[in-house]
């Protein structure tokens, strides 16, 4: 059993995808609670996936991006990185230009944060 | 031996021409680093891809376990 394709449907479906350790109700881990704050602060409407579901999952998302650690921001389907590399962005003011550039000026207007479960819909 | 001189090593045969190279214990539990690197073998590479090396460098011990958590800080040559 794979998480291969509904993955890749989350990363190229949402605009900002975070792949981190629990919920942004219940987070996990420190670094996955670091990369939603950035996001939140920076006006992203994020839509979440909680890898502890299943081992699988996170497995099966490394090998598609080619990065071994969790969280995982992607925005339209890009990589942006992990809780490190948002945080600079952030402080650079790059996070915001990135979003406005891939997402458009009014990208952060209705604010919609979103969970998906991937356990279940294999 | 402490758990900061094997990354050192594998960091530093990555990067053989860094200007910092730092690893730091940040629980002092042998499995959450902080690792620094400027090197100019980065310079003009975007921070994911200045991270994939590091990661890179560090796939033996990321893939075993052995690093529990990674936190990165890299530039290109200061």
């Amino acid at each position: 059993m794979t998480y291969t394709n509904e993955i890749k449907d989350v990363i190229d479906g949402a605009d900002v995808a975070l792949f981190m350790k629990g919920t942004p109700q219940f987070v996990m881990c420190g670094n996955s609670d670091r990369a939603l704050q950035a996001l939140r602060r920076a006006g992203a409407s994020v839509t979440t996936v909680d890898v502890l579901a299943d081992p699988q999952i996170r497995q099966d998302l490394s090998a598609i991006s080619g990065w071994p650690t969790i969280p995982q921001v992607f925005v339209k389907g890009e990589l942006v990185g992990g809780a490190d590399i948002v945080e600079e962005l952030e402080r650079s003011g790059e996070l915001e230009t990135t979003l406005r550039s891939k997402l458009g000026d009014d990208y952060g207007a209705a604010l919609d944060e979103k969970t998906i479960s991937l356990v279940g819909a294999v | 031996m402490t758990a900061v001189e094997p990354l050192k090593q594998l960091l530093a045969g990555a990067f053989p021409d860094a200007t910092e190279l730092d690893v730091v214990d940040r629980t002092g539990g042998g499995d959450h680093f902080q690792v620094a690197v400027t090197s100019a073998s980065l310079e003009g590479l975007s921070l994911v891809e200045q991270h994939r090396r590091v990661y890179e460098a560090l796939a033996g011990p990321l893939a075993d376990g052995s690093i529990h958590e990674l936190r990165i800080k890299t530039r290109g040559s200061a």
